[in-house]
């Protein structure tokens, strides 16, 4: 919808109506983000936003203020294209002590962060047979059901892939089929390369700078994220 | 005072978000905590000022910090609650129709007992008056290790009551959808289930446990407060709030 229909449309609606609206949108968002699903524009256009569609940009935007103003939340588009969005956390994570209480972390985000180290490592792009080696040292064989994660391959081929955490691309022209892994847009909003080169620091007993090249990469883009 | 949010009252927002439901002590921490994080002032009683900021900014959404009771342990909580939805029906997005057709008759069946609770023996049977898809009993035992999870539920010996976050949260529904049988407490005035009940048949006031436990510390020959029978029940102790560190 263009300004003036937005503006027609709002003329229509009373404050509390809309406001009504922008609380139904943010209640999704939250509940999706619970789970780390995506929010599909068109879906949330379809079971939220309904009749007040005229609006939507209205609506969206007063949702994303209210993400930044009353829940340290950031809305973010993901992918231009289909028009998915995200809420990563606006506020400093890095503190001097621990939380006293500290939220329940799924036990997959370790899994997690291993993989996005490795590739991030490897620089950017990893075939799979070297992900699952690197799991199996770690003893996660993702050929068998694992105490904790269940299925690892299904968690890492499709649910880290749906939460956007990672892409999981045929390599073209290989026979038989190969894949490769990369970041996907959700990890490159939500996760500091700066941390995972500290970690890596710690890990090896390195400096974080004799990578040179992660190094400038995760230097560069740390205030974008 | 200043009702501006800081950075401070969104992380404990998000703590809350993560979390559901927090004792007085760890909210106090988490309080204090934040401030220093964010650099804001703080008073140490003045979490309930702090609070009420963040529910002014919550409320067009339709949610609340909202404070209560434990009927086990007597110490006061903070729950983030949904006010849009009072009923159930907000939990639809974590449960299906049948697994919330359940939940309800368990409500049902602890509000419906004299102790506040019920047994999974009879949770089990009540599944035969199902109306929608009838749930095995494997899947029923799943639903229930669920809800204790999601801290709807508590379990204690395969005895099921409603948790504090339930309590706190559903409240004004428990109240309008039990109207004839739910009561309160004569002593704290807030619904009761996990309580002790005058037998005085021309009285049968209920009391918590823990408000129990206050109101006859030391005295006694325990009277009821209402109709001066005497108090026929064991008097807990009085649980003190350092005991609780960890849950
Ligand atoms: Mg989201
Ligand atoms: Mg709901
Ligand atoms: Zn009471
Ligand atoms: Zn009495």
């Amino acid at each position: 919808p263009s300004t003036s229909q937005v503006q027609r449309g709002l003329e229509k609606l009373t404050p509390a109506q809309v406001d009504q609206k922008t609380a139904e949108v943010v209640q999704y968002f939250l509940m999706k983000d619970q789970k780390k699903i995506p929010v599909r524009r068109a879906d949330l256009v379809k079971y939220v936003v309904k009749d007040y569609r005229t609006i939507y940009p209205e609506i969206i935007k007063r949702a994303a203020r209210t993400f930044e103003q009353v829940f340290g939340l950031k809305l973010v588009e993901i992918d231009p294209k289909h028009h998915m969005y995200i809420l990563v956390n606006n506020l400093e994570t890095a503190t001097s002590r621990a939380a006293p209480v500290e939220c329940p972390t799924n036990p997959k985000m370790g899994l997690l962060f291993v993989i996005l180290s490795v590739i991030f490592m490897k620089g950017g792009t990893v075939k799979e047979n070297l992900i699952w080696n690197t799991l199996k040292k770690l003893r996660v064989d993702p050929g068998q059901k694992h105490e904790e994660f269940g299925d690892v391959k299904k968690v890492v081929t499709d649910e880290f892939v749906r939460q956007k955490y990672l892409e999981y691309l045929r390599i073209p022209h290989t026979e038989p089929v190969e894949y490769e892994f990369r970041w996907g847009p959700r990890a490159d909003a939500e996760v500091s390369k700066a941390r995972i080169l500290e970690f890596m620091g710690k890990l090896h007993e390195q400096d974080p700078r004799s990578w040179t090249q992660q190094y400038r990469e995760a230097h560069a883009t740390q205030n974008s994220s | 005072m200043s009702r501006q949010l800081g950075d401070g009252h969104r992380r404990f927002l998000q703590t809350m978000m993560g979390v559901y439901i927090i004792d007085e002590l760890k909210a106090k921490a988490l309080y204090q905590y934040c401030c220093e994080t964010f650099k804001m002032q703080c008073a140490a009683d003045r979490l309930d000022e702090f609070i009420e900021t963040i529910n002014l900014k919550l409320q067009p959404m339709f949610m609340q910090v909202r404070k209560g009771m434990s009927e086990e342990n007597g110490h006061q909580y903070y729950a983030l609650v949904n006010t849009a939805e009072t009923d159930i029906t907000r939990m639809t997005s974590d449960y299906a129709d049948n697994e919330l057709e359940l939940f309800r008759k368990t409500m049902d069946l602890i509000v419906g007992s004299e102790k506040g609770t019920a047994s999974s023996t009879d949770i089990l049977n009540s599944t035969d008056t199902m109306t929608s898809k009838k749930l095995k009993k494997s899947e029923t035992e799943h639903l229930l290790t669920r809800l204790v999870q999601d801290k709807w539920l508590c379990e204690k010996r395969g005895e099921y009551t409603l948790s504090t976050r339930c309590i706190i949260e559903m409240e004004p529904y428990i109240r309008s959808m039990y109207q004839d049988q739910v009561k309160m407490c004569h002593i704290c005035h807030n619904v009761a289930f996990q309580c002790q009940i005058c037998e005085n048949p021309s009285c049968g006031i209920k009391i918590h446990n823990p408000c129990v436990a206050r109101y006859f510390k030391g005295k006694m020959e325990p009277q009821c407060p209402a109709c001066d029978d005497f108090w026929p029940h064991e008097i807990p102790e009085v649980r003190g709030l350092r005991s609780q560190s960890k849950k």
